[in-house]
């Protein structure tokens, strides 16, 4: 039981811990999904976020052959999941400028408002959908 | 040096959701699923991440500028409007259809699952959607 819980916490520090040194060292918010945008979009002074990009993909290659540990096992749901499911989070986090770390992690730690009615709603909406999909229309 | 942090800051992150289960869909929808078996595991991630910045962010903000670039850039955006809230509903309705939200959807790319490439390419396309509306 112990570990089930370890792993979460330490992952959740090391996500903590690099928001704080994004801040602090380049003066940036650490939202993935703005960071995406504006590397894709050209926004000027654009080096910066392809570079935390790359860190983003190539930082769990590391851990992941350096630990040994296994990659998690891929997603049991059919292709069109991920097609409707990527639309309405790529769509929902561009008009509610935030996604789970620039709202959820660096929103609420910099004591926004906004940001923390944003987290409980998607939140919110989240345990709705998978309600909806796994208990509603499970045996239609 | 700028280059060198941000790259460090990437990969420590993307370290903490490989560590954390947020990069495994099966995980995070069963955080999801608290009218079913629910596993709470997840909510140790963001809630041990928050704790860190809730702290360290007032320390870092009460410097003059930060260490490598001229100022801070935080949205000054307040307003509690129907962008926000629609935003974040569709996005948390996406996050419950296939258990990705952008960040792990993007380091899960390493795994090499053709899903996941259909995932991250419908969001880019997701988000000049949003962008195009938002413009007209």
């Amino acid at each position: 039981m112990l570990y089930s819980y370890t792993t979460p916490l330490i992952g959740g520090l090391l996500i903590g811990l690099s928001s704080v040194a994004l801040l602090f060292f380049l003066g940036r918010i650490a939202g993935i999904s703005g960071i995406v945008w504006g590397a894709i979009s050209a926004q000027p002074d654009n080096s910066w976020r392809w570079l935390f990009l790359v860190g983003l993909v190539v930082g769990p290659l590391l851990y992941h052959q350096l630990t040994a540990t296994p990659y998690p096992t891929a997603s049991p749901l059919e292709w069109w999941y991920a097609l409707i499911g990527g639309l309405l989070v790529g769509f929902g986090v561009k008009l509610g400028s935030g996604c789970t770390s620039g709202h959820g992690v660096c929103g609420i730690g910099n004591l926004s408002p906004r940001s923390l009615v944003a987290t409980i709603t998607f939140m919110a909406a989240g345990i709705t959908t998978v309600y909806v999909i796994r208990h509603l229309l499970e045996g239609l | 040096m700028h280059g060198v942090a941000a790259l460090l800051c990437g990969m420590v992150f993307g370290v903490g959701l490989a560590v954390s289960g947020m990069t495994d869909t099966a995980k995070v929808l069963g955080f999801l699923d608290i009218f079913g078996t629910w596993v709470p595991d997840l909510a140790f991630v963001m809630g041990s991440a928050v704790c860190v910045t809730l702290v360290a962010f007032r320390f870092v903000l009460k410097r003059k500028q930060p260490l490598l670039s001229a100022g801070f850039v935080l949205s000054g955006k307040t307003a509690l409007d129907g962008r926000l809230l629609s935003g974040a509903a569709i996005f948390g309705i996406g996050w419950g259809v296939y258990g990705y939200c952008p960040g792990p959807a993007l380091s899960a790319l390493v795994y090499l699952d053709s899903k996941t490439v259909i995932f991250v390419v419908a969001m880019l396309v997701g988000m000049a959607l949003a962008n195009r509306m938002g413009s007209t």
